[in-house]
C-alpha cells in the first residue's frame, strides 16, 4: 500500500498534466493546434458537446476538453486553480468570481440567454395553465433557492406578477426540480426553456409572459492567452453556434 | 501513513480555510440554526427508529438460522454501500407521492414527500445497518452461554432477553446508535434526492452548506466544521477504550 499509493498518485497527476497540457502552442499562420480544457455550465451540456466536435472538425489537430457543472461550482474550481482555458457560466454573477479574480484572459462576451418556463408532469395533475397556479394553495410547487441563479430569476419573476410563492421544496439545482416534476413529487416547478427542451416527454412546459422579466445571460471568456482558446470563443459566439444554442431553446443575447 | 495523511490533511486543509473573525455570527444565522436544529432532531428521531427496527433485526440475524439468512444480512447491509443518491431514489419510488406504498397511502391521506418524515426515512434507511453490524456482532462474541444458563434457572425467553442479552451487549447497541446518529446527521444523498430542501422542514446542515456554498463560502466552511467536530467528538467516544468501532461488546 506505502509503495503503491505514491505511484498511483504520479499516475493521476501525469494525467492531469496530460489533460490540463499548455493551452495552445505559438499560432503558426492560421492552423491551430493542441488541446484546451473548456469549463461549462451544466445547462451547457448538450449543445457545448455539439459545439466542441463541430469546432474540433474544422480544425483537425486540435482537442476540446469539456468539464460541466453548476456555475458557482466552476467558478470555484478556476478562482481555486483548476487548469481551465475557456470559461462559460450561465450568469454574469459567476463569471464575475473569475474575471474579478484577474483570472481571466479577456472581456466576457455574452453568447446565449435562457428563460424560465413552468414544467409539469406530463398529465399535469394540478391543472396548471398560468404562474398564478403555482401560487395557489393546493399545488405542490418546487422551485430552485433564491442563491442559486435559477431561484434568482424565479424570485424576479414572482415579483413582476406580485405574487407570494409557498414552495414545498427550494431545491439547490434546477436538475433537481426537474427531478421532483419527472418523479411525480411536485405539481409544477419553475425551470429554463432548454431544461423543458431537453426532458422531451417527461415534463409538459407552459410558458408564461412573466418569464421576460428575468432573462439569464451566458457569458464566456478565455482564461489563459492562447489561440486555441481565443478562437474557440470567437466560435461559440459566431453564427454557427448561435443556430446550435437555438436549436437547444437558448435566445440570442 | 500517506493513508493517514490522505484523511487528515483535507481536515486540516479546511479548519485553515474558517474565517474566525464571523466564525460565531455565521454558525448563529437563522438560517443555520434552522438547519442544526431540524438536524438534530431527524436525526434522533431516526436513530430510535433505527433501534427500534435495528434491534429485533439484529436479534433475529444473531439468534436464528433460516434459508436466505446470508441474504438477508447482505441486503440489510447494502445501504452502507450504495451511493445515498440511490437510497434517494429508492425511497422516491417507496414512499414517493406515486411511489409503491407512497401512492396508497397518500390515498388514506398520509403525505410523506416534502416533510420532515421523509429526511427520517432516507436517515434511517441509511443510517440503521450502523446499528444492525454493531449489534450483531456483540450478540455473536458474547454467544448463547449466559443465556441458556438463564433459561436452565427457569428464566422465559423475554427475561432472558431483558436481563441477560440486552445488558451483555449494551456498549454495542450504545455504539451503535450514536454512530447511526453521526450518519444521520450526516445524511445528505438520499435527503436531497427524496425529501426536497425547505428551510426549517427538510433542508438539514448537509443541505445548508451545500446551497450556501453558491453564495457564501465562508458560512459553508464554518457548518463544515461544525460538522467536523460533531463527527471527531462521537468517534472520540465510540472508540475509547475499544478495540474496534463495530462488533465487540467492550
Amino acid at each position: 500500500m506505502n509503495v503503491r499509493l505514491p505511484a498511483a498518485a504520479a499516475l493521476i497527476a501525469l494525467g492531469l498534466t496530460a489533460c490540463s497540457g499548455p493551452a495552445a502552442p505559438a499560432p503558426v499562420g492560421d492552423a491551430l493546434s493542441g488541446t484546451i480544457v473548456v469549463y461549462a455550465a451544466a445547462s451547457l451540456t448538450a449543445t457545448f458537446t455539439t459545439l466542441a466536435a463541430d469546432f474540433e472538425a474544422d480544425h483537425p489537430g486540435t482537442t476540446v476538453t469539456l468539464n460541466f457543472a453548476g456555475s458557482s461550482d466552476l467558478a470555484t474550481q478556476i478562482t481555486e486553480g483548476a487548469p481551465a482555458d475557456v470559461f462559460a457560466t450561465a450568469d454574469k454573477k459567476n463569471m464575475a468570481k473569475v474575471t474579478g479574480a484577474g483570472l481571466a484572459a479577456g472581456t466576457p462576451m455574452d453568447f446565449a440567454t435562457n428563460t424560465l418556463e413552468i414544467a409539469v408532469p406530463p398529465d399535469n395533475p394540478a391543472g396548471v395553465t398560468s404562474l398564478a397556479d403555482l401560487a395557489s394553495a393546493g399545488v405542490t410547487t418546487v422551485v430552485c433557492a433564491p442563491q442559486v441563479p435559477c431561484g434568482a430569476a424565479t424570485a424576479a419573476v414572482m415579483a413582476t406578477a406580485g405574487l407570494s410563492l409557498t414552495p414545498a421544496s427550494e431545491e439547490s439545482s434546477v436538475t433537481d426540480v426537474l427531478g421532483k416534476i419527472t418523479s411525480g413529487e411536485a405539481d409544477a416547478g419553475l425551470v429554463y426553456v432548454t431544461d423543458v427542451r431537453t426532458a422531451g416527454d417527461a415534463v409538459l412546459g407552459i410558458e408564461f409572459p412573466e418569464s421576460s422579466s428575468a432573462v439569464n445571460t451566458y457569458p464566456i471568456v478565455a482564461v489563459t492567452d492562447g489561440a486555441l482558446a481565443a478562437a474557440f470563443v470567437e466560435y461559440a459566439t459566431g453564427s454557427a453556434a448561435r443556430d446550435v444554442l437555438a436549436a437547444a431553446g437558448f435566445g440570442a443575447p | 501513513m500517506v493513508g493517514a495523511a490522505l484523511v487528515v490533511l483535507p481536515l486540516v486543509a479546511i479548519v485553515a480555510r474558517v474565517d474566525w473573525a464571523h466564525f460565531v455570527p455565521l454558525i448563529t444565522s437563522e438560517s443555520s440554526l434552522a438547519a442544526l436544529s431540524l438536524g438534530l432532531r431527524t436525526s434522533l428521531a431516526a436513530t430510535a427508529l433505527c433501534v427500534l427496527l435495528g434491534v429485533p433485526l439484529a436479534l433475529t440475524l444473531a439468534r436464528t438460522s433460516f434459508r436466505g439468512q446470508r441474504i438477508l444480512r447482505a441486503l440489510v447491509l447494502l445501504p452502507l454501500v450504495l451511493p445515498p443518491v440511490v437510497g434517494g431514489l429508492a425511497l422516491l419510488y417507496t414512499f414517493g407521492r406515486r411511489g409503491m406504498l407512497g401512492a396508497p397511502l397518500r390515498e388514506l391521506g398520509v403525505d410523506i414527500a416534502f416533510s420532515p418524515t421523509a429526511v427520517v426515512l432516507a436517515q434511517t434507511f441509511v443510517a440503521m445497518p450502523f446499528l444492525v453490524v454493531s449489534l450483531e456482532g456483540a450478540l455473536r462474541t458474547v454467544g448463547t452461554r449466559y443465556e441458556a444458563v438463564g433459561a436452565t434457572l427457569g428464566a422465559r425467553p423475554t427475561t432472558v432477553l431483558r436481563r441477560v442479552t440486552l445488558p451483555l451487549v449494551l456498549p454495542a447497541l450504545v455504539s451503535g446508535a450514536v454512530l447511526s446518529f453521526a450518519r444521520a446527521l450526516g445524511e445528505f444523498g438520499a435527503t436531497l434526492t427524496f425529501a426536497g430542501s425547505l428551510q426549517g422542514t427538510t433542508r438539514t446542515l448537509p443541505l445548508e452548506i451545500y446551497l450556501q456554498r453558491e453564495t457564501d463560502p465562508d458560512a459553508a466552511v464554518a457548518l463544515s466544521l461544525v460538522l467536523v467536530v460533531v463527527a471527531v467528538v462521537i468517534v472520540a467516544v465510540t472508540y475509547r477504550g475499544r478495540g474496534s468501532l463495530m462488533g465487540r461488546t467492550g
